[in-house]
């Protein structure tokens, strides 16, 4: 019982991880109606660059998560508007697609520059656990499950309290409404994608404090993405922020009861029984 | 459209001379080129197939290497525990993957566009973890198929490539001429009416779910029978090289560059990017570097920025241009 508590505990400490990467590629998926594979990519890369950070400038990986998010936000409106924005009005398959092509690129060149090894952050200001009546808490981890449920508030309240985030929202709703109200969507697109690529940079500090790091890192996590948006319902914060700690519960405690080989498949599973149930997700209309 | 109506006089003289060139090549060229062009033919002919599905149904499938793998370990399967021929196991694999597209298919009559995308990513995964965890087929070490004495009945050729290159083309132009009847029937056009619109199509009378599970089990079948082949090429089968996302990403490629919901497409895609891919690999991935991964990934960004529609349109607009 015990132990079921402490997977239990485990599973929502990196099921909010999952939602804090799942609300970036929602956000993107929301307002241009692109599925942004080499989202795991783009975590690979605020992990390396946390990496890097601490190893050869010693700054914790809890500091470095401001420059994370500029540098993703950058590479993030980058792609877009060198990439994404030449196949928006492209047929459906060539924007799947795309992106697929994107992450491939990223996480081999990441591998023939910095080697395929697995890396880890030796210590951090964080390294620690605590012991709460038998259940045990990781510090980092617990410390990365609360900075993703800032940053997320922070982007709920970014996106209902500022003109820009409401134009964002306006768009999501209605793209050529918006544009008649004198949105530029071109600039609500760039921004989105890069808004939805630094959260990964948040979210790629926060589990370079407790994660292996190495190059092919973002294949799993992006897939699970993958599920946690589509459950929560593809473009819902909420529902996505929600889905998120499912699927770390499912994963953790599945895995914990059945095999830890099949923590995966359980997470795919609970997609394709909701999405035969309820096509539009959990939160999506 | 290509692939509509009768085939013109012309088309068939050049469909001739194309044929007669695959029949004459193949034994003048050298070894890795006969593999090149084998896996070429592989691809083409899961690309044709995913066509039926994706290209004309507008189902995008990323999850095609499921049922790649499946043929493979159903005869690999057969094969070493009872002893039965890989020409039983193809049709026996072709029929399980039609029956487990036919289960996975039916939950997900409803799912379009992305929903659609990402449900078969994740179904090919619960497979492939179910087959990397499944001890009576190998698990992760996978299954070897013994050489034993070579031959057209058992389906091993110890020997030479030779034959495998024409076995592999028979079950090519098998897959066309199923495309293209698929493409020119009556289901044909109601694969279209579904991919423009499930609810016009239903106004219509088309019974969208039931002609949705026709062209995943159609395509299931044809992808399966590839996957048999590959298994008895290769001679050894295992979920890390045959059931990743890698492969069913592959197939699409090859459809969408070639020109998805044309028939002949997907094979000029195979024929461009395979060699590629191959020749990239012999020349610079040789180091174990990925560098070859590097240019392939760079590749599909610029093939979808700047031909989203495919290279045969381009083609036939060439032609046309001609006339």
């Amino acid at each position: 019982m015990e132990i079921l508590l402490q997977q239990l505990v485990d599973g929502v400490l990196i099921g909010l991880v999952y939602s804090l990467l799942a609300i970036g590629l929602t956000l993107i998926w929301g307002v241009m109606n692109v599925l942004n594979f080499a989202h795991g990519e783009f975590l690979m890369i605020g992990m390396f660059i946390s990496y890097w950070l601490y190893t050869l400038a010693g700054v914790d990986p809890l500091f470095s998560i401001p420059i994370n998010a500029v540098a993703l936000f950058l590479l993030g409106m980058f792609i877009y508007r060198f990439i994404i924005s030449k196949v928006t009005t492209g047929p459906l398959l060539a924007q799947l697609v795309v992106t697929f092509g994107v992450s491939i690129f990223l996480a081999n060149f990441a591998a023939f520059i910095w080697t395929p090894n697995y890396r880890s952050i030796g210590h951090t200001l964080l390294s620690g656990t605590w012991n709460i009546s038998g259940i045990i808490l990781s510090v980092p981890k617990v410390v990365s499950s609360i900075g993703s449920i800032v940053t997320s508030v922070a982007v709920f309240w970014f996106l209902r309290h500022t003109r820009t985030g409401k134009a964002i929202l306006a768009v999501e709703m209605d793209r050529e409404a918006a544009m008649i109200m004198g949105i530029n969507t071109e600039r609500i697109n760039s921004l989105s994608f890069g808004i939805g690529s630094a959260l990964v940079g948040v979210a790629g500090a926060l589990l370079a404090t407790h994660y292996y790091i190495y190059p092919f890192v973002g294949g799993t996590f992006g897939l699970i993405c993958f599920c946690i948006v589509a459950l929560g319902g593809f473009g819902s914060i909420e529902g996505a922020f929600i889905a998120g700690i499912i699927v770390g519960v499912a994963e953790t405690v599945g895995g914990y009861l059945l095999d830890p080989a099949f923590k995966l498949a359980i997470v795919f599973l609970i997609y394709l029984i909701t999405v035969w149930i309820r096509p539009q997700g959990l939160m999506g209309w | 459209m290509v692939g509509m109506g009768a085939l013109t006089g012309k088309q068939l003289a050049l469909g001739g001379a194309a044929l007669a060139l695959a029949i004459i090549l193949p034994p003048f060229m050298s070894p890795f080129g006969q593999h090149v062009l084998i896996l070429t033919c592989i691809f083409a002919m899961c690309g044709v197939a995913w066509n039926i599905m994706g290209g004309y149904a507008g189902m995008f499938s990323f999850g095609q290497a499921a049922f790649f793998g499946i043929g493979a370990y159903t005869s690999s399967f057969l094969l070493l525990t009872f002893h039965v021929s890989p020409w039983i196991g193809l049709v026996a694999g072709g029929m399980i993957s039609a029956v487990v597209a036919a289960a996975i298919g039916y939950p997900c009559s409803k799912l379009r566009g992305h929903y659609f995308a990402i449900a078969s990513i994740a179904f090919a995964e619960i497979v492939r973890i179910s087959f990397n965890n499944w001890e009576m087929v190998g698990a992760a070490e996978g299954l070897t198929i013994p050489m034993g004495k070579g031959g057209l009945a058992n389906f091993v050729f110890n020997t030479s490539k030779l034959p495998y290159c024409y076995i592999i083309m028979i079950f090519l132009l098998l897959a066309l001429a199923v495309g293209r009847l698929v493409s020119t029937s009556k289901m044909g056009y109601y694969f279209r009416a579904i991919k423009e619109s499930h609810e016009i199509a239903q106004v219509l009378g088309v019974d969208v779910v039931r002609y949705r599970l026709y062209a995943i089990m159609i395509s299931a079948f044809l992808t399966s029978m590839a996957g048999t082949f590959y298994a008895q090429y290769i001679l050894y089968i295992d979920p890390a090289s045959m059931m990743t996302l890698a492969i069913s990403v592959q197939i699409v490629l090859v459809a969408m560059l070639g020109g998805a919901n044309t028939v002949l497409g997907p094979v000029v895609g195979a024929a461009i990017l395979v060699p590629f891919s191959e020749y990239s690999r012999a020349w610079v991935g040789y180091k174990g570097t990925g560098f070859d991964m590097i240019i392939y990934g760079a590749l599909i960004t610029i093939i979808s920025m700047y031909r989203p529609n495919g290279v045969w349109e381009a083609i036939t607009e060439l032609v046309r241009r001609e006339k």
